[in-house]
């Protein structure tokens, strides 16, 4: 593991704060959403709940809605600081008018978010690999600044596409971090069934990239190693491949059954990972909470969420017409 | 005015496009200071630079891939396929990717990008250098797929993709790169994707074509004007979208239909058009629709007589004129 640059500094203390909020935004959301799938009011979630305080860290050291955000399904912490509300993730899920990712056309959580420059997520992930290196591309070609963060598992590693986009992030130096969300699990195959080697930043050299893993249940961490990556990218000097060691703490998506392949004592082990209680430690820790705020800050997020699943739920779905268009611009 | 080839069209109207649009750029293999491997981009490297036309790592996923990419950043990509024989790693890109990207983002997100790629049998290329692969992606909404068959429609054909607001599959009939040679008129022009074109008025019956088996469908129809069978030669150039009104328009004055192929048979793209003839024309027709197309194996072999034997060429076609003339 590349050790951190100790030049970056942490966010200042009413930064650490909003970014805790956010955090505790995402789960109080993607604990709705599986309420209400097991309800049955919404056909289908998939979810980020262990990889937030890695995406609140490495989303917090972009130039959030300047960089370029190419995301994937789990991405709801991202997507939330890059502007998407609550209500807009709904949408959504229930598949109605107002889904501001696709109009009820993709399934849940396949977000975009053109005002936050959030491009469209696609199911199979690692197509967007390729497409970030364009993204990119066209900065690079165009002598423009910005950006291009994107985000998959470590299961899209072995995908070729990965390949090919870090072929060309290496080769042409580009404004590309490629952050890989490692939770050890493509659906149900583990970690040791996709790589043989110990680390997925260890594929990085082979590409000429830089390559770095974190320990992506530290907010703080990830925010310092992707910031190192993103003023990197940013001066010209290339791409990092950020390897994020996170945890799922869910089967991969509400159809899927994880007692099949994860044992009782790994599944309650899981708990023990969760990032958030650790972040809030952490934050308390250094003053930049306190017991006080953090409940504050829990209640507002109910808050939130509630009137978010209320509009949602009362907005109109999508006329028919939307099925068939638009095809073409 | 001089006679100019198919691929001279495409080099102009890449070279016009370029100077014209700074966004627009080429991406493919051995397309910089090598040309194309059929020189279709011969002079554009020394006159646009590294940053216009880009060699690309041998990767055909990504070079559309990073196209798409491109376009939603604001750039214009030119994406070349070597062959179109080579698309196939690329498929999920164009079809899951750059073909539903506008839809699934309910029209947020555009991808103006031009996939070129040579395609077709004939030039003793064997099994990967000679596939026709139009079918496949005309079945993908989402993605326009275009054929020139003369050099005037390679340029103007090809202006009109790069100044399409979608993905457009732009393909080369290669045999007929340098074999197929006609005016190219002067000055900036397009020429409308959608729109086919009458390029023989007959009135016994119609041959629908495209690439180069319009081109044999024409010499096929000289040919059967000699011995009293006049032939009516539709040029389809866009097969998706295709100009319905046009294909049945002929029908309907001919009362018969003929359609050339050089694909496989089975699934081509002619069984859309004779599935659009029966359903839409059937009161028209005095004969039943008739296809002369590929056999129903890989690809056009290597071997030169097993290569002519596969190949649809003016003869067969001008059997298959006689036997529909026969009804």
């Amino acid at each position: 593991m590349d050790t951190q640059t100790p030049t970056i500094a942490n966010p200042p203390a009413e930064t650490l704060a909003e970014m805790y909020a956010m955090l505790i935004l995402a789960r109080k959301l993607d604990e709705r959403c599986w309420i209400l799938h097991r309800q049955g009011k919404i056909g289908f979630h998939i979810s980020g709940m262990g990889h937030e305080a890695a995406q609140i860290g490495i989303v917090w050291a972009m130039r959030r809605g300047y960089d370029l955000l190419h995301p994937y399904y789990r991405d709801l912490a991202m997507v939330l600081a890059c502007g998407m509300r609550p209500t807009d993730v709904l949408l959504g899920s229930f598949g109605r008018q107002g889904d501001p990712s696709s109009g009820g056309r993709q399934m849940p959580n396949h977000y975009c978010y053109k005002p936050g420059n959030v491009f469209s997520v696609s199911s199979p992930v690692g197509t967007q690999l390729p497409q970030a290196a364009g993204l990119a591309l066209a900065e690079q070609l165009s002598g423009g600044d910005r950006v291009v963060v994107t985000c998959v598992g470590e299961g899209s590693t072995s995908e070729g596409d990965f390949h090919e986009a870090m072929v060309w992030a290496g080769v042409r130096k580009l404004p590309l971090v490629v952050v890989v969300e490692n939770n050890e699990y493509a659906i149900s195959v583990p970690m040791r069934q996709q790589m043989a080697i110990e680390r997925v930043s260890e594929r990085a050299g082979g590409y000429g990239v830089r390559g770095v893993s974190v320990d992506g249940l530290d907010m703080l961490a990830s925010y310092r190693a992707a910031r190192e990556a993103i003023d990197i990218a940013r001066a010209g000097g290339g791409s990092t491949l950020l390897d994020a060691q996170v945890v799922r703490l869910t089967p991969h998506s509400s159809d899927d059954n994880d007692a099949t392949y994860r044992s009782a004592e790994e599944k309650s082990a899981l708990k023990a990972r969760d990032p958030l209680p650790r972040v809030r430690a952490d934050l308390i820790a250094r003053g930049a909470l306190t017991e006080t705020q953090a409940l504050d800050i829990e209640a507002r997020a109910l808050i939130e969420v509630d009137a978010a699943h209320r509009a949602a739920e009362a907005a109109p779905y999508p006329p028919n017409a939307w099925a068939l268009g638009p095809v073409f611009a | 005015m001089a006679d100019k080839t198919l691929i001279e069209g495409i080099r102009e109207a890449l070279d016009e496009e370029m100077a014209r649009d700074p966004r627009v750029f080429v991406v493919g293999t051995d397309i910089g200071p090598r040309g194309g491997v059929f020189l279709a981009t011969q002079g554009l490297f020394a006159k646009y630079g590294p940053k216009r036309i880009l060699d690309a790592p041998l990767a055909e996923s990504s070079i559309i891939g990073i196209g798409i990419g491109a376009a939603m950043n604001g750039l214009r990509p030119v994406c070349e396929i070597q062959f179109a024989d080579f698309i196939h790693p690329a498929y999920n890109q164009i079809a899951n990717e750059a073909a539903r990207m506008y839809y699934r983002t309910g029209g947020q997100y555009p991808v103006p990008m031009v996939i070129r790629a040579p395609y077709g049998g004939g030039v003793g290329g064997g099994l990967y250098h000679s596939q026709s692969i139009e079918a496949t992606f005309a079945h993908v909404p989402g993605i326009k797929v275009v054929v020139p068959s003369t050099p005037a429609d390679a340029k103007g054909l090809l202006k009109s993709a790069i100044r399409d607001g979608n993905p457009v599959l732009y393909l080369e009939p290669k045999k007929g790169y340098r074999m197929i040679k006609g005016e190219i008129p002067p000055g900036d022009y397009t020429v409308p994707i959608g729109v086919a074109r009458i390029s023989r008025a007959g009135a016994d019956l119609s041959i629908f074509a495209y690439g180069m088996m319009h081109h044999f469908a024409l010499q096929a129809a000289t040919e059967a004007a000699a011995v009293g069978i006049d032939a009516e030669v539709v040029d389809l150039r866009s097969l998706s979208p295709l100009d319905t009104e046009a294909v049945l328009a002929s029908v309907r004055k001919t009362g018969k239909a003929l359609i050339v192929y050089e694909d496989n048979k089975f699934v081509g793209y002619g069984a859309e058009l004779a599935a659009l003839i029966a359903e839409e024309a059937f009161e028209s027709l005095d004969a039943p629709i008739l296809r002369v197309a590929g056999p129903d194996a890989p690809a056009a072999p290597y071997s030169h007589p097993l290569q002519e034997y596969f190949m649809v060429n003016s003869k067969t076609i001008l059997a298959g004129i006689r036997k529909l003339a026969a009804y």
